[in-house]
């Protein structure tokens, strides 16, 4: 049991990462990853709201009827995504300016639809909490990796602020501003750098399969 | 006029909803595989998105507003997505069942087009009047559907190219997309 929900939690780092093997909720890893702090911020948002989503949708399995139980997600998410709106612009009101309407636009992000649909609805609280959490932070690990490559390679900085305070609390300088691609913190440099992720990602799973095969 | 047909050509060439907003990403690279469906979703979205701006146009300004509700945004407009994706499923299953076969699982899955739900929030946070209202939401599918005809014409070329194993897929058709996105924005000098 214990060990299911490990491999379980452990699968949504690299072998089904949300998104660079399963394609989930790419719009915002597209448009939110210019800077690390944007990528740490939605990961973390999303992550709380799928494991409280996942949270009611297992509280809830027993007594949703199945033909409208689309509806009562999207209603759960939805409320659980609009007071994480009004918290993060009454707390953190910067980070609510960089990530703007991408914040309302988690209700439509697939991974918690997905995750409630697939898993939640079928397995106890404790478990679809794990898995919330699990894939949460594999969506949050695939910003972050994201943003690292796009904010370094476009700017040349690496840099955090904490959110509440506006403090910094880290910057260095890793390429010197003249030798900047500045088109990685731009729409090409988002699919660009997708793609190829997305590419080593096929390629390692794939020669895990042949390992495994062998 | 002038004015709506730049709020126009910014929404369909420039801001394109793909390539530079990156929204509706999802059945950009699901349909895009054969030219029929990609033409028949970028209809339904046409439709779906118009519907559903209106409506949730209508929602906010005649109940939200007055009763100062506004916060209860979100949740309304996506239950109006939703009924209305079911309502045009119902539609294309009736008269068009070799459509509906083709679309699939991607069908349904409007609902969480996140393009839609942009439109519907954005109408109301740029403040547009109705006619810019009707303006937009017919341009941004419109720039959707333009990109995912001509997505779906390269990606059959793409199938009898020889791609490398770990490219194969979904990694070279977001190449593919980067490539375009370079094309596109070109012509941000537009407006």
């Amino acid at each position: 049991m214990a060990k299911e929900m490990w491999e379980n939690f452990k699968s949504g780092f690299v072998k089904e990462n949300p998104v660079f093997a399963l394609y989930l909720g790419i719009c915002s890893v597209l448009a939110i990853t210019t800077t690390l702090n944007n990528a740490l911020g939605m990961g973390i948002t999303v992550t709380i709201v799928l494991i409280l989503a996942n949270t009611i949708v297992s509280l809830l399995r027993k007594i949703t009827p199945n033909e409208i139980r689309i509806p009562v997600y999207i209603v759960i998410i939805s409320t659980l995504v609009k007071s994480s709106e009004l918290l993060i612009k009454a707390y953190a009101p910067t980070l609510d300016t960089a990530l703007g309407v991408f914040i309302p636009l988690i209700v439509v992000n697939c991974i918690i639809l997905g995750r409630a649909e697939a898993y939640a609805s079928k397995h106890s609280v404790i478990e679809s909490a794990v898995d919330g959490l699990g894939k949460g932070l594999g969506y949050t690990f695939g910003l972050i990796i994201m943003s690292v490559i796009r904010q370094v390679l476009g700017t040349g900085v690496l840099n955090l602020t904490n959110p509440f305070t506006g403090n910094m609390i880290f910057e260095i300088q890793i390429i010197p501003a003249d030798y900047v691609i500045s088109v990685f913190t731009q729409a090409v440099g988002a699919f660009l750098t997708f793609a190829l992720i997305a590419a080593a990602v096929s390629a390692l799973n794939a020669r895990k399969q042949t390992k495994g095969a062998k | 006029m002038e004015n709506l047909l730049t709020l126009a050509i910014s929404a369909i060439l420039i801001n394109n909803i793909v390539l530079s907003q990156f929204l509706g990403i999802c059945p950009f690279l699901g349909v895009s595989r054969k030219k029929d469906s990609a033409i028949g979703m970028g209809l339904a979205v046409i439709f779906v998105i118009v519907g559903a701006s209106i409506l949730s146009y209508l929602l906010y300004h005649l109940v939200l507003d007055p009763l100062d509700i506004e916060y209860m945004n979100l949740i309304s407009f996506i239950l109006v997505i939703a009924s209305f994706v079911q309502f045009t499923e119902m539609f294309i299953k009736k008269y068009s069942p070799s459509l509906y076969k083709s679309l699939g699982i991607y069908l349904p899955l409007i609902t969480t087009n996140c393009a839609v739900l942009y439109v519907a929030l954005a109408n109301i946070t740029s403040g547009y009047n109705f006619v810019e209202m009707i303006t937009y939401s017919i341009a941004v599918p419109v720039g959707f559907m333009l990109v995912l005809i001509i997505f779906s014409y390269i990606r059959e070329r793409l199938d009898i190219a020889p791609v490398p194993k770990a490219f194969k897929g979904n990694p070279v058709a977001l190449i593919v997309a980067a490539l375009m996105a370079i094309a596109f924005s070109g012509l941000a000098g537009l407006v």
